[in-house]
């Protein structure tokens, strides 16, 4: 199962040449790019490991890119997003956030049902992937 | 599809050049620099290299995009920052860098100050860098013989590397003095076969300095009174006797110092009233108070 988070999400994934673009576009609009990694795909993981500083004051793509391949080859079977960060006053926050690698095969997610009180039900999903310890999860 | 046919037969290097607005900034060199002829005639070399790199490529030739990267060797105050800030305006508008922003660097901005410090700190300047150029000033301080454990080599090294795989994405300028550049390729072949342009800048002639002066009071709104133009002319070459001159940086120094002079005697006429005439006039007295001509 595809997970679908952040933007584009729904679109076929983006090539490097539109993640370029994407990021030429945060850049035009003085946002810091940021690069992060995390084998945990639950949409409400917002602990994605950083892959090192976010960049402020690129002019041009090509460096983050270079930062984004980098991550790629030390975890291709991981989720990498680029986050664009705002830090205009006011805004202070992620503008701009996709995912640009992702695991071969994505297990999905389990649903559980929890009943309480008056057979209530709880659900709750939780990644098949997470399930396995760190390290392990798309092997 | 067949490129026979989607390349077009012929192209016109004239509307090329007026497309590209490279002239203007060609122009504005001619207008601004003065002296640097040897200087000047490269860069139109170089202008004229890529406009016809660029009309081969529309008419399908492939060539391998051509090697930017460029040394600036001469003596301080020879102009090379500001050529290299115009080598970037003109890269850009012949669209071989895609932004035309200048990043320029010494070697404590690549070189760390301890064991894997370095790598980090070059690759942060290589991405500021990236579609734009990268000017390293003072090069030859990136290589420190004397010591073999210096982290400056390291700094090379990941240079090298981006002027070699990234040649689209930057374009690298080192600049420096002549004679301890030449040591500093003699050393680092590999960085030396990987530059294809060696731009070499004159000393500028007492004539020149003059007109530099010139032009650098008329942009700070002065302008020298018929003594200060002769104090001028002796001063310019008693000062290119003495040690450390630094050709045009000097002679920005010393028209700080002909300011600062101007300044007070305008302070010790306390009781006249000044007019524009007299807040713009740099005397000869202003210069003659130098020690040079002591």
């Amino acid at each position: 199962m595809k997970i679908t988070q952040g933007t584009f999400s729904f679109l076929p994934d983006l090539t490097d040449a539109e993640i370029g673009a994407q990021i030429d576009y945060a850049l035009a609009h003085g946002w810091a790019i940021g690069v992060e990694y995390t084998d945990d795909p639950h949409p409400r993981n917002f602990y994605w490991e950083l892959w090192g500083n976010p960049m402020f004051d690129l002019k041009d793509a090509a460096g983050a890119m270079l930062e984004v391949q980098a991550c790629r080859k030390a975890h291709p079977q991981e989720y990498v997003r680029v986050n664009a960060f705002d830090a205009t006053r006011g805004f202070e926050t992620t503008r701009l956030s996709f995912i640009v690698n992702r695991p071969t095969t994505e297990p999905g997610f389990l649903l559980k049902r929890h009943e309480v009180a008056g057979r209530q039900i709880q659900y709750t999903i939780e990644s098949y992937a997470t399930q396995k310890p760190e390290g392990q999860r798309y092997e | 599809m067949n490129s026979a046919t989607s390349a077009p037969e012929t192209v016109d290097l004239s509307t090329l050049l007026a497309d590209s607005r490279v002239t203007e900034v060609l122009d504005e060199l001619d207008r601004e620099l003065i002296g640097l002829t040897p200087v000047k005639a490269r860069i139109r070399d170089i202008a004229a290299l890529l406009l016809v790199e660029r009309a081969r490529k529309q008419l399908g030739l492939a060539g391998g995009s051509p090697s930017l990267h460029m040394s600036f060797t001469g003596n301080p105050g020879t102009g090379k920052t500001t050529v290299a800030l115009r080598m970037a305006q003109i890269l850009h508008r012949l669209g071989y860098v895609r932004k035309g922003h200048l990043v320029a660097v010494t070697r404590d901005d690549l070189v760390g100050q301890y064991i894997g410090h370095t790598a980090p700190k070059t690759k942060e300047i290589l991405k500021k860098a990236m579609g734009g150029v990268l000017f390293i000033d003072e090069a030859y301080y990136l290589y420190r013989p004397e010591n073999e454990r210096d982290y400056g080599q390291e700094a090379i090294e990941i240079l090298l590397q981006v002027m070699e795989n990234q040649r689209d994405d930057l374009v690298v300028i080192l600049a420096g003095y002549a004679d301890r550049m030449e040591t500093f390729f003699r050393s680092n072949p590999g960085l030396s076969s990987r530059i294809a342009h060696h731009l070499e800048f004159p000393d500028y002639l007492p004539v020149e300095l003059e007109q530099i002066a010139q032009r650098m009071l008329a942009a700070m709104q002065y302008r020298l009174s018929g003594s200060g133009l002769a104090a001028l002319h002796e001063y310019i070459p008693l000062r290119m006797k003495q040690p450390h001159f630094a050709n045009a940086r000097s002679i920005r120094n010393a028209l700080d110092r002909a300011r600062l002079r101007q300044a007070n005697r305008l302070f010790e006429q306390k009781g006249r009233q000044l007019d524009r005439e007299a807040l713009m006039t740099i005397e000869g007295e202003d210069l003659r108070a130098s020690r040079v001509f002591t």
